[in-house]
């Protein structure tokens, strides 16, 4: 066993203590984060409020703590859906490689890349208005050609091995290899993709609640907490800080996390690290 | 090559007429009466059917996208019908904001990106290499929004040597520039960090080649031999991501205008959504593809001229 790298480790704890936050905030937060308090606006950090209110005195500790849970719930529904739709778009063409089907698919995977996420995103809410399902379509889409280049691209080396020639040897259909030989093969590769993809999408969910168009008030998000705090930047700059510090340690968390999978996954790396 | 450029051109092509066909149907198909949705609830029948003679609804929808195109083609994008005045020059007028503040960001995260990318890769393993790894780690994980958030908190809010948002309009050119500075080099920060690292290991990657090796055995000084012949082989995965950057650079910049107030393509389609401008957001919008596509084709196309290779495979 391979000693765990440091920044793994620090990955690791700041992801667990935002899961640990936003699982927290289902059963308990520190003040109710959709009761407006007038006279308790603007407090500075104390007991009762260990990091303050923002201007309608709303806990600002309670705010972000379930802000990670409406950040981690999208990002994690829009990983979900760019695997379970992706990945079986990749097995296909790689396992009719150079086939219409194949073509097909990379083209429309070249598409969705020309539309950046955000333009989808608009799109979407200009018709349908905004709302965390929205959101979450629309950074799901995105997610979609992503895992369908990862897996097509591992499935397309391991076509070529043997024991996969001898599996057809032995008379088995194309989808079942792929399903019982190419996808165990390549999960490493997935599961340091949605590490990515993950943080990926904490940034483009904070970016999407900032312009209003994820979820909507009174539900607290880390994007739409950094727009409000915006004019107050000038008196009270803790309330552009904290939220938008809370993004960067989760993203980092990840991304620490991320490359520490990677290297550890990939054996090819293990051995060069040794 | 010549080749090359005419398949290019031809997935170009294909893509902009797929692009235009997803668009015209999110915008016009799916919301049923584009002139319904556009007055709300309580317009009533008489209005409806003047914006949807005003707008040119009334022909079938194969009809409609034809003219759609043909306008947009011609330059014609259609009557903004909030504002009562062509989206192409609405447009004309935000691009002379989007495209240079996505151009400041593009050369500022190059130039950043560059020396530091290559400081970390010929200082490998040393202690240099992991705070540039370090502090691009952070780069990556920061929202540009709010990074240009902090950075109106230092300069304009307690240092003053900014303003904190708005546009005073080319027509003052210095004051122009000083307005986009803040805004871009929030843009180009985080790309930088994106694009330091894929430098790094793209020179990293270069650096162990065999002719590497042969350029230092004929006495060539490692400096020289790193910014001869690994920098040029280590080019092409680096033209990818400046390619890519390009449309993370246009999505940016729409949220970036919003934090700095400045009138560009981004605050006129949250305007146009806000008012339920259709028009305006399906001009935009094809516009901004338009864009991404193009200058995917052109990234394709310096490959080309970079790399011998990818020409012969095609």
């Amino acid at each position: 066993m391979t000693r765990l790298p440091v920044s793994m480790i620090l990955g690791a704890v700041l992801s667990a203590m935002f899961l640990a936050m936003a699982l927290v905030s289902f059963v308990w937060t520190p003040h109710d984060v959709e009761q407006l308090v007038i006279a308790n606006r603007l407090q500075p950090a104390s007991g009762d409020f260990p990091l303050g209110t923002d201007q309608f005195g709303r806990d600002l500790l309670s705010m972000l703590m379930v802000g990670a849970r409406v950040s981690l719930a999208v990002a994690l529904v829009a990983v979900g859906i760019g695997v379970v739709i992706g990945v079986p778009l990749g097995l296909a063409a790689a396992a009719t490689r150079g086939s219409l089907l194949d073509e097909l698919i990379m083209r429309g995977n070249d598409l969705i890349f020309a539309f950046p996420s955000l333009v989808i995103a608009i799109l979407i809410t200009a018709v349908f208005g905004p709302s965390a399902f929205n959101a979450i379509i629309a950074i799901g889409i995105f997610n979609i050609p992503v895992f369908a280049r990862v897996a097509r691209g591992g499935a397309l080396s391991l076509w070529t091995l043997d024991y996969i020639l001898a599996a057809r040897v032995a008379g088995k259909g194309k989808i079942r290899i792929s399903v019982e030989h190419i996808l165990p093969n390549i999960a490493n590769l997935l599961i340091v993709q949605a590490t990515i993809q993950f943080s990926l999408g904490i940034l483009a969910e904070a970016a999407l609640s900032y312009v209003g168009l994820s979820v909507q008030p009174p539900v607290p998000s880390w994007g739409r907490m950094l727009s409000d705090a915006q004019t107050m930047i000038y008196s009270h700059p803790m309330l552009a800080i904290l939220p938008g510090l809370a993004i960067v340690l989760m993203v980092l968390g990840l991304n620490l996390m991320g490359d520490g999978l990677r290297d550890l996954l990939d054996p090819r790396l293990r051995r060069r690290r040794q | 090559m010549l080749r090359y450029v005419l398949g290019r051109l031809l997935s170009l092509g294909l893509s902009l007429i797929v692009a235009s066909l997803v668009i015209f149907t999110v915008i016009e198909v799916i919301p049923g009466d584009p002139a319904a949705f556009m007055l709300g609830l309580n317009a009533d029948e008489a209005t409806v059917a003047a914006l949807r003679a005003d707008l040119g609804l009334e022909g079938s929808k194969a009809a409609r996208y034809v003219s759609w195109i043909s306008g947009m083609v011609q330059g014609d994008f259609g009557t903004s019908y909030t504002y009562r005045v062509p989206v192409g020059q609405l447009v004309a007028d935000r691009l002379w904001v989007s495209i240079p503040l996505a151009l400041f960001a593009l050369i500022l995260s190059t130039a950043i990106a560059f020396p530091i990318g290559i400081l970390s890769a010929a200082n490998r393993g040393r202690g240099l290499d992991y705070g540039i790894m370090g502090g691009t780690q952070l780069g990556i994980a920061i929202p540009n929004f709010w990074f240009g958030m902090l950075l109106v908190l230092v300069f304009a809010v307690t240092l003053q040597w900014f303003s904190a948002g708005g546009f005073p309009g080319w027509e003052t050119p210095l004051a122009a520039l000083k307005a986009l500075v803040l805004p871009s080099i929030a843009l180009a920060l985080p790309q930088a960090a994106i694009l330091a690292r894929v430098m790094r290991s793209a020179l990293i990657e270069t650096l162990a080649q065999d002719y590497m090796r042969t350029a230092r055995a004929k006495g060539l000084p490692r400096r020289q031999a790193l910014l001869r012949h690994a920098l040029r082989n280590a080019l092409i995965p680096v033209l990818t991501i400046i390619g890519l950057q390009f449309s993370f650079l246009l999505a940016g910049a729409i949220i970036i205008e919003n934090v700095f107030f400045l009138p560009g393509l981004g605050r006129l389609i949250f305007q146009g959504i806000t008012q339920r401008d259709l028009v305006v957001v399906e001009s935009v919008t094809m516009l901004l593809v338009f864009a991404v596509i193009l200058v995917t084709f052109i990234v394709d196309i310096a490959y080309a001229i970079a790399d011998p290779r990818l020409r012969r495979r095609a």
